[in-house]
């Protein structure tokens, strides 16, 4: 396999087939604040890993990284074997083609209607013609369940269904990765539960490799393959879900169990 | 082991004020020759143009009318009744004319189109910056260069031309209608003196300047949205640079444009 790295960067050993993303040794830093420090972690192809930690931890910071919207400081992020640090623009493109990014707040272009949001990578990354990017489209809102919004403008529309159309957006070109950010924060239980449902199926019909992060435990018991803590900047436990929830860590016990005492500063 | 780094760091550094001012021109040099690599290269979308030269011409076309108007009317006003005791009434309309077409028209147009439609860009922009859209743009692989700047750049560029050109007959006009009504001077003396004092150039250079300024306009606004920091805060602050650096620069390329033009 070639790697693709960036000129005049020492090229590491590409993480193994089965892992689509790998960040490796990475330091992050803005002026004085290190946002991450030496953060290892492995992404497993075609399953769901949930990154919990406390709000500020880095985590969206962390997604952001994997897209090549921020560059560490030093370090390697490796997709699908590529290292993506100090790649141009195109380069990263090329990449960014075959990953979707559901924000946080949705980020809908709020002057265009739902169908051309979702329409949009669509234009961006393919060659389709109108009809088969308009079935795509209905296919793709059919799935989430919003067919009859399509023309609706995102201003019209609630939070919950903002955000399924902002799930709608990152899955409508069949991305191989899926970032999720915070998915569910703001929402009501059952529009929740819905969010859940919804990653739940995007992952049964594409088998993507998708990169969760989340707060809200029962959603991310419900969805995780893989459960990984970041704290204060680096990872301190990565496992199986079924095993993460049997860590002896006390600060990975501490924050499960939400409690006040423990080594997790307030 | 020889470190560039660390001999940069031993030379006098600049004042913070020069090198903001460096990165600022610096920053919307590179915003207009990324912008012009996407227009040679026809990767826009003809049909945004549209839409943006339609939403920034009706956006500024009131104010520039009346402001404009008003221009021609209180020219009018001051030269017409001792024009007319003195024996000049063939100046009145020659001088509302000239003033308009080569200076008052496109630089007042360009004034308030950085008022208004460049403060609506860059509030625009800096709102989608805030809401994360930006982001979202970069991570499905689009350039905010060829998706927002390069159809607002066309429409300044389009939009402020033809809003001088209305401004300047808003202007003409006006000061017709004063000088007659004020000093009673016939419609055959105000248009003679028009024709004699400018002719077609002096209005073809008005309007180049007024494409320039549009490109101005443009890239400061553009610039101050893309690189709006904070929230609605950013947003205000970002909007009031972009306004105030748009009117100085239009006010500075319009000495500029003029001594090269017209000397």
């Amino acid at each position: 396999m070639s790697v693709r790295t960036a000129p005049g960067r020492a090229q590491p050993a590409p993480p193994p087939a089965d892992i689509a993303v790998s960040l490796r040794d990475v330091y992050l830093s803005y002026q004085s604040k290190i946002v991450l420090s030496d953060c290892s972690i492995d992404f497993r192809r075609g399953q769901v890993t949930t990154v919990i930690g406390l709000s500020g931890a880095g985590k969206s910071t962390m997604l952001r990284l994997i897209n090549g919207l921020r560059q560490p400081t030093r370090g390697h992020v490796f997709v699908n074997g590529d290292d993506i640090v100090g790649l141009d623009e195109r380069e990263l493109n090329t990449i960014r083609a075959r990953m979707g990014f559901a924000f946080q707040a949705s980020a809908l272009f709020d002057s265009l209607s739902v169908f051309d949001n979702v329409s949009f990578p669509l234009y961006e990354h393919t060659r389709l013609s109108r009809a088969e990017i308009r079935d795509r489209v209905y296919r793709t809102l059919d799935a989430i369940g919003l067919r009859d919004v399509a023309d609706r403008m995102p201003a019209e529309l609630s939070g919950g269904m903002q955000k399924r159309v902002g799930f709608a957006r990152a899955i409508v070109n069949e991305p191989e990765i899926i970032l999720f950010d915070e998915p569910t924060t703001g929402l009501d239980p059952i529009m929740t539960h819905v969010i859940t449902d919804t990653i739940k199926e995007i992952q049964r019909r594409l088998h993507p490799t998708s990169i969760v992060v989340m707060h809200d435990m029962p959603s991310v018991y419900e969805i995780s393959d893989n459960i990984a803590m970041l704290f204060e900047g680096t990872i301190i436990e990565a496992a199986p879900a079924a095993e993460f929830r049997r860590s002896r860590n006390p600060i990975v016990q501490q924050f499960l169990e939400g409690s006040e005492v423990g080594p997790i500063p307030l | 082991m020889f470190r560039p780094s660390t001999y940069l760091r031993a030379l006098p550094q600049p004042l913070p004020a020069t090198r903001r001012f460096f990165e600022y021109a610096g920053g919307i040099t590179l915003l207009f020759f990324d912008s012009i690599r996407y227009i040679v290269t026809l990767r826009f979308r003809p049909s945004e143009v549209i839409r943006q030269t339609a939403f920034l011409i009706v956006e500024s076309l009131p104010i520039v009318l009346l402001t404009s108007g008003f221009t021609g009317l209180v020219i009018s006003l001051e030269t017409a009744q001792s024009a007319v005791q003195n024996g000049f009434d063939f100046v009145i309309g020659g001088s509302v004319a000239y003033g308009t077409v080569r200076e008052l028209g496109p630089l007042l147009t360009g004034i308030v189109f950085a008022g208004r439609s460049g403060a609506a860009v860059t509030a625009q922009l800096g709102a989608m910056v805030v809401t994360e859209q930006i982001e979202a743009l970069k991570s499905f692989g689009a350039s905010p260069t060829k998706v927002l700047v390069v159809p607002r750049l066309l429409a300044c560029l389009i939009g402020m031309p033809m809003l001088t050109t209305f401004a300047d007959i808003v202007a003409v006009y006006g000061g017709y209608y004063m000088a007659y009504l004020q000093a009673h001077v016939s419609p055959n003396t105000y248009w003679d003196s028009v024709n004699r004092f400018i002719d077609f150039g002096d209005f073809e250079k008005g309007l180049l300047k007024a494409a320039i300024f549009g490109i101005i306009v443009a890239l400061v606004a553009c610039y101050e949205g893309l690189r709006t920091e904070g929230g609605a805060d950013g947003v205000g602050r970002s909007t009031t640079h972009a306004v105030v650096t748009g009117i100085i620069l239009v006010f500075a390329f319009n000495f500029a444009l003029s001594f090269v033009l017209f000397q």
